[in-house]
C-alpha cells in the first residue's frame, strides 16, 4: 500500500469515526475530493464539474468550476483533514459557479488527534447569474482543543443567484475559531448564512459575517447559534448593510453561556436606501428560565434540560 | 393527593399568594376560577416549584410527602407537571420528541395519537419543531399533548383554553377527561366560568386569596355576581391583611 492509499484509508476511517458515511466516497453518482494535509488522496468528478488541484508546501490550491446550466444533483463531498498531532493545512479555493448552474458542497474537516494543527481556508467564490451555491462545512475535532480554524471567504453573487453557507463546529473542542465571511449580493440575489459552534475548556470562537445587499430586491439573513461553557469565549459579529432598493436583511443571533464562559454579540445593521429594511434580533445570556423549567417540569434534571436546549439550538 | 396548607408568597412586598389552603383528591378535577391578576398562575408556579415562587410560609404536601422545598424536576418525577399558559419554544426539538419528554414509552406512534387527540393532524406536525414557526394555538395544543404523553398523577393546567380556537376547546375537555380516566387529578386554572364547569369542585381566587370552595355552579354564581368587574386589583399588603 503506497502513502496516498494509506492516507486515503486513514481519512475515511477518521471520517467514519466522526459519524460520517464513507460509502459516499465509493458512490459513482457522488463527486468527492479528499485532502490529507497537502496531498490530494482521493478524487472523483462528474460531468460539468471541473476541479483542478495543486499541492503547495502547506496545503492545496483548488480551482472549482461548475459549467453553465449544470445542476449537480448530489452534494459534492470534500474531506479535509490533518491526522497527526501537528501540522498546517492551507486550502485556497477559487470557485466559479457559471450561469444557471447549481452545486452543493459538503466539507468535512477532520482533526481527531490535533494538538497543534492549523486549518486555514481562503476562498474566492463567484456565483454567476441565476445559479446556486451551497457550502456546508462540518468539523470533527478531538478533545485536546489544539486546532486553529481560520476560514475566510469573499463571495460575489450576480443577479438572481443564491448562496447558502452552513458552518458547524459542535463536535469536539473548538480550539480557536476565526470565521470571516463577506458577501456582495446583486439584484434579486439571496444570501443565507448560518454558523453554529459549541465551545468549552478555553476555546475561543470568533465569527464575523458581513453581507452587502447592493442590488435591488436582494435579500440576506445571517443566523448564528453559539454556546460556551467552562472558560470558553465567543464573539459574534454579524453585519448586514442594505444599499439596494427594496433590499431586505435580517440578523438573528443567539448565544448561550454557562459557567465562566464569556459571550459577546455585535449585530450591525445599516440601511442606505429609503425602501430597504434590515432587522435584527439577538439573545445572549444563560439558558432561558422558562425553557429550562418547562423541560424540568417533565422530569428532566437541570443538566439534562440544559444539554437538550443547547443541543437543540445547535442541531 | 395534593394538600396545600396556609401557603403564603410575597413578591415585591405584595402578598400574591395569601394564606391559601385547599386539597385536591385522587382522581379529582379541581378548578381555580379568578380574573386576570388574581394570583392563579403564581399559585401554579409555586406548586410546580418554579424559581422565584418558593413560598415564604406554608406547606405543599403531595402523596403524603412534603414537597415545599423540592425543586421542579423532583416534583415532576413524583408525578406533578404543569401545562404552561404561554409555553416556551425550542429550536431543534421535534414535536414528537417533545411530547414524549416525560413519557416512559418513547414511541412516536403514541405521540402522534396524542397530537390527534388534541386535534392536530399528525402528518402535518410529525416533522416540525417546537419552535417559533408554530402559532400560539398550535404550540398550546402541543403542550397539552405533552401532558397526555407524561400521564402525570397531577396535571396543573394553567389557562389551557386560552389562545385556542373555539372549535378546539373540546380537545381541552377531552384532555381533562383523559387524565381523570386513568385516575389522575387536574388542577384546572381558568378565568372562564364555562371551562370550570367540568371540575368536580372549585375555588375562587382573588387578590392572592383562594376562598369559597364548593361546587362549580356555586363558585360560578358567586363569580358572576361579585367578580365582574373585580372590585379591586390591589393585592393586600401585610398591613391591611385580607
Amino acid at each position: 500500500m503506497n502513502d496516498i492509499t494509506r492516507d486515503y484509508q486513514m481519512m475515511l476511517e477518521a471520517y467514519q469515526k466522526a459519524e460520517g458515511n464513507p460509502a459516499v466516497f465509493s458512490d459513482s453518482k457522488i463527486a468527492h475530493l479528499v485532502i490529507h494535509k497537502n496531498k490530494v488522496v482521493g478524487k472523483h468528478l462528474l460531468p460539468g464539474l471541473e476541479v483542478l488541484s495543486q499541492e503547495t508546501p502547506e496545503g492545496v490550491n483548488i480551482s472549482l468550476r461548475v459549467l453553465p446550466k449544470v445542476k449537480i444533483e448530489y452534494p459534492v463531498h470534500l474531506c479535509f483533514g490533518v491526522l497527526p498531532q501537528e501540522g498546517v493545512q492551507l486550502i485556497n479555493i477559487e470557485a466559479e459557479i457559471e450561469e444557471e448552474s447549481k452545486i452543493t458542497l459538503l466539507a468535512h474537516c477532520i482533526f481527531p488527534n490535533a494538538v497543534k494543527v492549523q486549518h486555514l481556508m481562503q476562498a474566492k467564490i463567484l456565483v454567476k447569474k441565476s445559479s446556486s451555491y451551497s457550502y456546508n462545512e462540518i468539523h470533527f475535532h478531538g478533545e485536546s482543543g489544539g486546532v486553529e480554524v481560520v476560514p475566510k471567504a469573499k463571495i460575489i453573487l450576480e443577479e438572481g443567484a443564491h448562496l447558502a453557507t452552513n458552518f458547524q463546529l459542535t463536535k469536539g473542542r473548538v480550539g480557536t475559531l476565526d470565521i470571516d465571511y463577506e458577501v456582495e449580493a446583486s439584484k434579486n440575489s439571496v444570501v443565507e448564512m448560518l454558523a453554529k459552534a459549541y465551545g468549552y475548556g478555553n476555546d475561543k470562537i470568533q465569527i464575523k459575517e458581513k453581507c452587502f445587499l447592493r442590488g435591488e430586491g436582494s435579500r440576506g439573513i445571517i443566523k448564528s447559534r453559539v454556546a460556551v461553557k467552562e472558560e470558553a469565549e465567543s464573539e459574534v459579529q454579524s453585519e448586514i448593510l442594505a444599499y439596494g432598493p427594496y433590499a431586505r436583511g435580517h440578523v438573528d443571533c443567539i448565544e448561550i453561556m454557562q459557567d465562566k464562559g464569556k459571550a459577546r454579540a455585535v449585530p450591525i445593521v445599516g440601511v442606505f436606501h429609503e425602501t430597504a429594511k434590515v432587522t435584527h434580533e439577538a439573545a445572549i445570556g444563560s439558558v432561558d428560565k422558562v425553557q429550562l423549567e418547562t423541560l424540568m417540569s417533565r422530569g428532566l434534571r437541570q443538566n439534562e434540560a440544559i444539554d437538550l436546549i443547547i443541543k437543540g439550538m445547535l442541531q | 393527593m395534593l394538600k396545600i396548607e396556609a401557603l403564603n408568597l410575597k413578591k415585591e412586598n405584595k402578598l400574591i399568594i395569601n394564606n391559601v389552603s385547599f386539597e385536591v383528591f385522587d382522581g379529582e378535577i379541581f378548578g381555580i376560577l379568578g380574573t386576570n391578576g388574581a394570583g392563579k398562575s403564581s399559585l401554579a408556579y409555586a406548586l410546580m416549584g418554579s424559581a422565584g415562587y418558593q413560598p415564604d410560609s406554608g406547606k405543599i404536601i403531595f402523596d403524603g410527602i412534603d414537597i415545599t422545598k423540592k425543586i421542579i424536576d423532583e416534583r415532576a418525577r413524583l408525578g406533578i407537571t404543569l401545562a404552561w399558559q404561554e409555553p416556551a419554544r425550542f429550536e431543534g426539538i421535534s414535536i414528537l420528541d417533545y411530547i414524549l419528554l416525560g413519557s416512559k414509552q418513547k414511541v412516536h406512534a403514541l405521540a402522534e395519537k396524542y397530537l390527534e387527540q388534541m386535534r392536530l393532524t399528525p402528518s402535518e406536525y410529525r416533522n416540525r419543531l417546537v419552535d417559533k414557526t408554530l402559532s400560539g394555538g398550535e404550540r398550546k395544543k402541543v403542550e397539552l399533548a405533552a401532558i397526555l404523553g407524561m400521564k402525570p398523577k397531577l396535571a396543573i393546567l394553567d389557562e389551557p383554553d386560552s389562545g385556542i380556537d373555539m372549535l378546539s376547546q373540546a380537545a381541552v375537555i377531552h384532555l381533562i377527561r383523559e387524565i381523570k380516566n386513568y385516575g389522575g387529578s387536574v388542577l384546572l386554572i381558568t378565568h372562564d366560568e364555562e371551562v370550570v364547569r367540568i371540575a368536580d369542585r372549585a375555588a375562587l381566587m382573588c387578590s392572592g386569596l383562594a376562598f369559597k370552595i364548593g361546587s362549580p355552579s356555586e363558585i360560578i354564581d358567586y363569580y358572576k355576581k361579585h367578580c365582574k368587574p373585580c372590585p379591586t386589583k390591589e393585592y393586600p399588603s401585610e398591613e391591611n391583611g385580607k
